[in-house]
């Protein structure tokens, strides 16, 4: 069992645009909007990839040609609602193990012609487990998420661990 | 920042994040946790003084037995940067979305 002490996260928003146009830009257009510094490549984002089908995919591309496919799209149906799997770890790493992986829920409603409401819950993050002491320094840095954890990656990568004795 | 440094290093060990991992699954007893790494019972100890005294969990008495659990402080700590996250990516959705709208005009 997980602990129970973690609750979602949920953000809502409404945004200029019909429905479809929200729920395209969020899905198609992902890369237009997504904050540029939170990706997992070590490259230059070239683009994100959403593969629109249940099982797709979405993959971060970097300039390099390397690829990072982060998370899996579970529940695709538009311009309703959108879930995916957040298959990233703590250490900013590729999650591989679904178990250890939280899932963000969007759902999209019409609020008039030119207007759409977003809701988006986060949950199950206590399932990432090991590692979430590693985000605090991340959460107090101004630098913001990438710096912060490549930081934290280079600490751990270095070995300057405290050992016992 | 001495303590996220400490928290981290500490977590740079294997069998530490074994533990940590299991821990995760659910509350475990020194014994508990002998039992599914390869380490001996004292080592198993060891390793968790450093990562209680590094504030990644907590221990409590039940009988005769310390059972071993993640400190929540953790989680919330999480879900805080979650939040954060998801905060700014909203606003950059908006400010999209709203482009697009001066774009078509």
């Amino acid at each position: 069992m997980s602990m129970s002490v973690s609750t979602p996260v949920e953000v809502s928003t409404e945004v200029q645009g019909s429905i479809e146009e929200a729920f395209h830009v969020f899905t198609q257009d992902m890369g237009s909007w997504w904050p540029a510094d939170h990706h997992i490549l070590q490259a230059e984002l070239a683009e994100m990839v959403f593969e629109p089908r249940v099982g797709g995919r979405i993959i971060d591309k970097g300039v390099d040609g390397s690829e990072c496919p982060w998370a899996r799209v579970l529940v695709y149906d538009p311009p309703n609602q959108l879930v995916f799997s957040w298959d990233i770890t703590l250490t900013w790493q590729v999650e591989t193990d679904p178990s250890h992986s939280s899932e963000v829920d969007v759902r999209f409603t019409s609020v008039a012609a030119d207007r759409t409401r977003v809701d988006l819950v986060h949950r199950n993050i206590e399932r990432h487990g090991d590692g979430w002491e590693q985000m605090r320094g991340a959460v107090d840095s101004p630098e913001g998420w990438t710096v912060g954890l490549g930081r934290f990656a280079r600490r751990v990568a270095t070995g300057s661990a405290d050992t016992p004795e | 920042m001495e303590t996220n440094g400490q928290a981290i290093g500490v977590l740079g060990d294997p069998t530490r994040r074994a533990i940590f991992e299991l821990l995760s699954e659910r509350p475990s007893s020194v014994g508990d946790l002998a039992a599914l790494v390869p380490v001996s019972r004292p080592a198993v100890s060891q390793h968790l003084k450093v990562m209680k005294d590094a504030g990644l969990l907590m221990d409590e008495r039940d009988g005769t037995r310390r059972i071993y659990r993640l400190d929540p402080d953790g989680v919330a700590e999480m879900r805080a940067y979650v939040d954060r996250f998801w905060n700014l990516a909203m606003a950059g959705f908006e400010r999209r979305m709203e482009q697009r709208r001066e774009e078509t005009k």
